[in-house]
């Protein structure tokens, strides 16, 4: 359980919380003029990012507000909390090298126990 | 003086002392053998004296309180206690299964993956011996009379590990005046000061070190006692290290009213001293009773066990030389012989043992043992310079105890588990701390310092740092004036080497799970060349002890076989727990009559003494029926359901969700969020409404009443009201901030009580004597605010029945007292409380669907035939877009109808699906049967369906094959009474 | 060509033991790549391997490579708690499940490797009408896809599984179960050392620690990926990645429907065998059987979030637990001894991508969420259909990335959906 700095109540343990999934999806002003297509991408479709993840959050156990979180989905880490209605913050990512982010060699869960030579 | 204490193992009667482990009380009683191994039966005995034990593992007590696979070098003896040997049959000392061991060629790492494949689908018969054969102990049969709890800690520093480095950092961390909270998994602090010789070596010279460090523990265990900052707490283990400084800690407190307790502790800084794990060595038959961790045997020698008087060290290094020097400074053993991998050494210990004149012959191996239950002699071989190959034989060498050192393992588990990275110390073949991931420091032998001087240096050097972030600065402890010991190079051989061919040997690896090093070999050979391979293949490092003396014995076989240095192979995952865990303690309080919430309405209680049975909908417990004398359900239901029709029923609604909307917009708000149009409703109305996900699919519908120009209330589903006001929250906050729009959950502050029937009104009356209820000034769909007994009501005029309906929302701590007061004046009418189950056949009778039973996540309104609730005015509400998808848009999709069955005495099954023919399987499936009832007003049965096509197959015939038989159904109108909506008028 | 495996046998066993076991064969080899393949699978997992398996030997493909990052089988096929089952509510579905339940029937011996599928059946419980309701749904369901299945009352219940707590006054009592007997357990990393082993045989080049970093693709056609172990071509290549599927679809420029995903499970220390079939229970998230080693096998729920770190949130796991002693108090003083998380993604439907996409001959196989095991052979199989023709097989026709746009989601959920 990480913790999150609810902008309104302070840290408490993620299980306050409820995640809301990729932020700054902006619901599309004109549905009717969409193609089923267009539809299905604002509806469905998600980046899904290993590493630097926009996403909103809410805190259903507590006030109950909503906050975007820059989070790495590789380590848990959360970079910063803002508004909603505020633009995403320019974050200097440390990205995954790899795109799994993982060393070459060894078993696939190297990187969280061990660090070569 | 210490008392004793009377115990039994296997039934034997034996006696032991206050404070000793069941492993000490038993080696005291000269009993060695204790269990044997998983895969051979092997004879097994006590190897540690710690929780890194494979061996001896026990069935604690019997019945309610057995406990299987405890290791007896962590129990505490009791009076009383009855501990049993594991998986032997029929007795730990004569074991048929051991068997097993002269087959054991034929069994060789993964060979079940070979074989038991003919003839085929025999498998579960195979399987069937093979499960009886694996497992250790026994799972209790009964239920666990005892309770556990949880304990939420935070702190400021947690310490792990009492043993000198935790001792120390603890006491500067008190010094600085912060939290401290200092864990130990025995029941005695101080970690390997426990192995130390103790009072009987103070008069002696030559254990002039051992005084020092015992005086140094107690001195600081002295100053920590008067620091109300400290909390410590022992015989508890901490076995998880997750996420921003989160640990979990399990205490065992074996206190009358609590077992165990689950500490939650939250650390602003974490000191990690988890000390060390001695490594076994490799050799041919290394795993016999009687073979013991070195520093293991020194700590019984120092609590003056009985453990041989003629023993053996087989060490590849200076640490262990100290087991010997204690056992000749002890008096434990007549004799005692050093045999030492390495060509030679020059360390201060090697030179005292020599000065006692204990035995050394370095160059030389052991290469083998015998005794079959307990060891009784070695094979000693002399081998060459580069310790590869055997030379020469040295010859048998009788011997009571062997005692084994390859070396020490930190204790780096919590370590990983924090996601820090570990880099390998060719030196002495340990992985160590290497960059840490979260707010934690490895202190002493856990971050591979072994040499006391250097301990208390590195303690301090990395608490003043750990320390500063809290501005806090410290003053090192008097306490360096130590006598360094100097420690010659140690030696690695991950396989010893034997005059018998490698692929004959057994040189054990993982003990409990029987893997040796030749199985190791052979999962190479066969391709299983990643490290996790190998461990799944041979199953090496997954026993009971997680592979903690023989994980890394078993990476070095594999980087020696298949000549991969050991930086290149990486590890396993160090996985929690650290040691395991009981569910009862992990599932704490929340079992039982704690094990969910349950959420009652204001009329529980009347629920409850007039004999209701009970629905488990959500977390909420709702009235389900009524039974009266003896009725059966069916018999209360019809009951129930023909007195709302014919006088007047009750129903306790307050389940339903209720959602207070206010502002300005919030009109709009309700215009984007349903599907109909809300800008025509007027002050005192209430309207219908659904809602959709924007994929389409209805989500939820109830009513929502106009209480004023910017005041609303609606009303959900009871199992959806969090989820919709989650959702609705989340429209407001994130999409749509600039409507003035406030929602407030008001589920729990009204209780709902809902009137029905042809006399609804004439209750009413009686109720509410100052309002009007004539139908023109109070109709269907409209609101009112009433008093009574100055009581603030809310009363709306909606009907889930089709009859007559007036739903009072009352204040809940007034709602029971109403629903009496209701029963009381209805008497006249017949007034029948009826519960869920007559209410789904009275709605069911006027073709109402309910959320979450007629629909499904895949049901749009039009399926549901209520196209009329959905606007073509409103240019979007949520879900507009999506009901015009190519398959959404479809018009042959499955769609809501009625059912009715030829025989009118036969109730269809909810979830009986609909074929149009019947033919052999599989057969083709046009829909399913959401809800259905026997209606007593009908005198017959209903049922509603959602069927392919639905509304073009009114009135044909369709069937629903069952398992018995097959029944023939029409397909009908929905609405089976009052289709012109007469009765709601009254 | 390469030489067939020699097979196991009790007889090979023996004979090998008179060797010392020094003679056997390498279950599969370690080749370096080659320049070109006819067809690559990204992914050593259980479907990436059945998939190369069954290009091979269904399609004829034999120039393939799997590439794996770390070691086959090392993800969620080694992670599961290895449920198999094929009472799924939807048609389509249903024949997807039971396609591969067919498959789990004769594995061991089509592979000559022993995956000890054991058909110990599985029980479905429920504890409210509403779970009653839609258990008996998928009951009726199942039963005209003539797929097994029997709806077990309460009594019935405590006598197929003695030990579960059927007391009417526990929080959540038991109201009665399916069961589908043909559904079981097998052992989760022999099944992809058996279809590595069979795929090695038939030519298929399993390369291990080789990471793809980047797809190429040029005119809307993929002509290969790059590697740590450098360029390597082909004109069909499959994605079969789990919980990486975003991460390779990043890579070709595109989006999925998706979400990565903790998902928790463990087992306790072995004991003697006590309970002898799998029991699930959606409503209060308790997943529980016993391996053929003795240990109690757990699978705890979802966390709400996209994660990669395979680490959860330890509150799921005790509320899995406290789940678990709620139906079977006798387990509270059984122990926890292993415990690991690993990453699913997770479709809005909850059912699978076996897709082409808009990319020539780039090939999706994903969204298995937290039930992917089960139709390892399954999936495989239709894959390799699609990736040899083309075109999707009948089975997996409806499990294209199309449905989202046209709406004609497989919504198996929905059929989890909440009370009224």
């Amino acid at each position: 359980m990480f913790l999150i700095n609810c902008p309104y109540c302070g840290e408490r343990d993620q299980a306050e919380f409820s995640c809301g999934g990729e932020a700054h999806i902006t619901r599309p002003k004109n549905p009717p003029e969409l193609t089923d297509d267009q539809w299905a991408d604002y509806l469905f479709m998600r980046k899904n990012i290993k590493g630097i993840q926009f996403e909103r959050w809410n805190h259903s156990n507590g006030c109950r507000r909503w906050f975007n979180v820059v989070r790495n989905t590789s380590t848990d880490e959360i970079i910063k909390v803002y508004n909603i209605g505020e633009s995403p913050p320019n974050i200097n990512g440390n990205n995954p090298s790899t795109p799994s982010g993982e060393p070459i060699i060894g078993s696939g869960n190297i990187s969280t126990t061990f660090e070569k030579k | 003086m210490t008392k004793k204490i009377s115990f039994t193992f296997d039934g034997k009667k034996y006696f032991g002392n206050e404070n000793n482990t069941l492993a000490e009380a038993l080696i005291d009683n000269g009993v060695f053998l204790i269990g044997r191994s998983f895969k051979y039966h092997r004879p097994r005995g006590i190897i540690s004296a710690g929780s890194e034990e494979p061996n001896a593992i026990v069935q604690l007590e019997s019945g309610n309180v057995t406990e299987p696979n405890v290791r007896a070098t962590e129990v505490f003896l009791y009076e009383g206690l009855s501990a049993r040997s594991q998986n032997n049959w029929p007795s730990v000392n004569f074991d048929l299964g051991s068997i097993n061991d002269l087959l054991s060629p034929f069994f060789p790492a993964g060979f079940y993956y070979k074989t038991f494949m003919w003839p085929p689908k025999f498998w579960e018969k195979y399987e069937y011996f093979i499960r009886r054969a694996a497992g250790l102990g026994k799972s209790p049969n009964e239920d666990d009379p005892d309770k556990y709890e949880h304990f939420h800690y935070h702190c400021d520093v947690l310490v792990i590990g009492s043993g000198i480095s935790g001792l120390y950092a603890a006491e500067l961390a008190a010094k600085a005046n912060l939290k401290v909270l200092l864990v130990e998994q025995y029941n005695s602090l101080g970690g390997e000061i426990n192995s130390y010789a103790s009072q009987n070596l103070q008069n002696n010279k030559s254990g002039k070190k051992e005084n020092y460090e015992t005086k140094l523990f107690n001195e600081i265990n002295l100053k920590l006692e008067k620091f109300e900052n400290v909390k410590i707490i022992k015989h508890t283990s901490v076995f998880a290290y997750m996420h921003n400084n989160y640990l979990l800690a399990c205490q065992k407190i074996n206190s009358k009213d609590i077992r165990q307790i689950i500490w939650k502790i939250r650390a602003q800084k974490v000191v990690l001293a988890t000390g060390s794990i001695e490594r076994p060595l490799i050799f041919h038959n290394n795993d016999r009773p009687g073979i013991m961790l070195a520093n293991s045997a020194r700590k019984y020698a120092n609590r003056n066990l009985n453990l041989g008087k003629n023993i053996i060290v087989f060490t590849n290094n200076d640490y262990a030389y100290q087991a010997a020097i204690d056992f000749k400074l002890l008096n434990t053993a007549t004799k005692v012989l050093v045999v030492d991998i390495r060509n030679s050494s020059k360390g201060d210990l090697v030179e005292q043992a020599r000065g006692l004149g204990i035995n050394i012959l370095f160059n030389h191996v052991i290469s083998n043992t015998s005794g079959r239950k307990k060891i009784n002699s070695v094979s000693i071989h002399k081998i060459n310079e580069n310790t590869n190959s055997i030379i020469d034989r040295y010859g048998k060498v009788s011997c009571d105890l062997l005692c084994v050192s390859g070396g020490w393992s930190p204790t780096v588990h919590l370590f990983t588990q924090s996601r820090g990275k570990l880099i390998y110390r060719e030196s002495d073949a340990t992985f160590i701390p290497h960059k840490s991931f979260q707010n934690e420091i490895s202190i002493g032998a856990c971050n591979g310092t072994f040499e006391l001087d250097k301990i208390l240096e590195e303690t301090y050097l990395k608490m003043s740092k750990l320390l500063s972030s809290f501005n806090k600065k410290i003053q090192k402890s008097d306490y360096n004036k130590i006598e360094k010991t100097f420690y010659d190079k140690m030696k690695h051989l991950w396989i010893i080497p034997s005059n018998i061919n490698f692929n004959k040997t057994k040189m054990f690896v993982d003990y409990q799970n029987d893997v040796t090093a030749k199985d190791i070999k052979l999962a190479l050979k066969e391709g299983y060349k990643s490290i996790e391979h190998v461990k799944r293949y041979t199953t090496t490092g997954m026993a009971t002890d997680q592979g903690k003396t023989s994980n890394i014995n078993a990476l070095g076989i594999i980087s020696e076989l298949s000549k991969i240095p050991i930086h290149d192979l990486g590890t396993t995952t160090f996985r929690l727990p650290y040691t395991p865990v009981s569910f009862g303690a992990l599932a704490g309080r929340h079992v039982k009559e704690f094990f969910d919430v349950e959420r009652t309405t204001p009329m529980h209680n009347w629920h409850l003494d007039n004999g209701a049975k009970f629905e488990d909908v959500g977390q909420w417990k709702r009235a389900w029926y009524y039974p009266q004398n003896g009725e059966n359900m069916f018999e209360a239901v019809n009951r129930e359901v023909k007195a709302t029709r014919d006088g007047i029923g009750i129903l306790d609604a307050s389940t339903l969700g209720k959602i207070d909307i206010k502002g300005q917009d919030a009109n709009e708000f309700l215009n984007r969020v349903y599907t109909n149009s809300w800008s025509k409703l007027k002050i005192g109305k209430c309207r219908y409404g659904i809602m959709l996900g924007d994929d389409g699919m209805v989500i939820d519908d109830g009513v929502t009443s106009r209480l004023a120009e910017n005041h609303y209330i609606m009303t959900t589903t009871t199992g959806n009201a969090a989820s919709v006001m989650s959702k609705l929250e989340d429209w407001l906050q994130t999409e749509w901030p600039e409507l003035k729009v406030y929602l407030t959950s008001v589920t729990e502050q009204f209780g709902t009580i809902s009137i029905n029937g042809p006399f609804a009104k004439n209750l009413m009356i009686k109720l509410f004597p100052n309002v009007d209820f004539s139908n023109e000034n109070f109709s269907h769909m409209s609101f009112k605010n009433a008093d009574i007994d100055n009581v603030k009501c809310r009363v709306m005029r909606i009907s889930f029945t089709g009859e007559m309906c007036y739903e009072i929302n009352v204040p809940s701590s007034y709602a029971k007292s109403l629903w009496e007061k209701c029963i009381e004046l209805g008497n006249e009418y017949n007034i029948t409380p009826y519960g869920t189950e007559a209410m789904h056949v009275l709605r069911a009778e006027k073709g109402f669907i309910i959320v979450g039973q007629e629909t499904d996540g895949s049901v749009t309104p039009i399926d549901l035939d209520m196209s009329w609730i959905v606007s073509k005015k409103k240019y979007d509400f949520v879900g507009k877009r999506a009901l015009s998808r190519k398959d959404t848009a479809r018009n042959d999709r499955k769609q809501l109808v009625g059912i009715l069955t030829k025989d009118p005495n036969y109730v269809l099954e909810e979830g009986a699906q609909l074929v149009n023919k019947i033919s052999k399987l599989p057969m083709e499936m046009i829909g399913h049967v959401t809800s259905s009832y026997y209606s007593p007003n009908l005198g017959r049965s209903i049922a509603l369906a959602l069927v392919k096509e639905g509304l073009k197959k009114k009135d044909q015939t369709v069937y629903a094959p069952m398992p018995d038989k097959t029944i023939e159904v029409k397909i009908s109108n929905p609405v089976f009474i009052d289709p012109e909506n007469e009765r709601v008028e009254g | 060509m390469h030489k067939k495996p020699k097979k196991y046998s009790v007889f090979s066993l023996i004979k090998n033991s008179l060797t010392y076991h020094e003679n056997w064969q390498p279950a599969w080899r370690s080749p370096e790549p080659k320049k070109e393949y006819d067809a690559i699978i990204v992914g050593g997992g259980g479907h990436g391997l059945t998939t190369a398996y069954y290009l091979a030997k269904n399609h004829g493909i034999t120039n393939i490579a799997i590439i794996e990052k770390g070691w086959i089988g090392g993800g969620n096929t080694g992670r599961n708690t290895t449920i198999i089952r094929s009472n799924y509510l939807w048609d389509q579905s249903a024949a997807l499940y039971d396609h591969a339940l067919k498959l789990w029937e004769g594995m061991s011996q089509e592979l000559n490797y022993n995956v000890m599928f054991s058909q110990r059946g599985v029980m479905n419980v429920a504890h409210t009408l509403h779970d009653v309701r839609e258990l008996k749904r998928r009951w009726h369901a199942n039963r005209l896809n003539n797929i097994d299945c029997e709806w077990l009352n309460t009594h019935q219940v405590k006598k197929f599984c003695p030990i579960i707590n059927t007391s009417p006054n526990i929080r959540y009592p038991v109201l009665g179960a399916t069961l589908q007997r043909r559904a079981g357990t097998a052992r989760h990393d022999a099944v992809a050392w058996g279809y590595a082993r069979g795929a090695d045989a038939m030519g298929v080049d399993i390369i291990q620690n080789c990471e793809v970093t980047d797809i190429k693709i040029s005119n809307g056609n993929v002509t290969g990926i790059e590697t740590t172990k450098g360029s390597i071509n082909t004109k069909k290549l499959g994605i079969v990645t789990a919980g990486h599927s975003s991460v390779m679809a990043k890579m070709a420029g595109m989006r999925l429907p998706l979400e990565s995903r903790p998902l928790q499970a463990l087992v306790s220390e072995p004991v003697k065998p006590i309970i002898d079939t799998v029991v699930m229970s959606n409503t209060i998230h308790a997943y529980v059987s016993q391996s053929d080693k003795g240990e109690l096998v757990i699978g705890a729920g979802t966390d709400g979030y996209t994660s990669y770190t395979q680490r959860g949130g330890f509150n799921i796991v005790e509320d899995t637990i406290a789940a678990v002693v709620e139906l079977f108090p006798l387990f509270s003083r059984m122990k926890m001894l292993r415990h690991w998380g690993g990453i699913v993604d997770i479709c809005p439907d909850a059912s699978p991508i076996v897709s082409k996409t808009h990319i020539n001959g780039l090939y999706f196989n994903c969204g298995w969420g937290t039930g992917g095991f089960k139709a390892t052979p399954g999936s495989g199989w239709v894959f390799a259909h699609t990736i040899a023709n083309d075109e999707p097989h009948i089975i997996n026709a409806p499990f294209t990335i199309n449905r989202f746009s046209s709406g004609e989601l497989v919504d198996e959920h929905g059929a989890a959906a909440v009370a009224h």
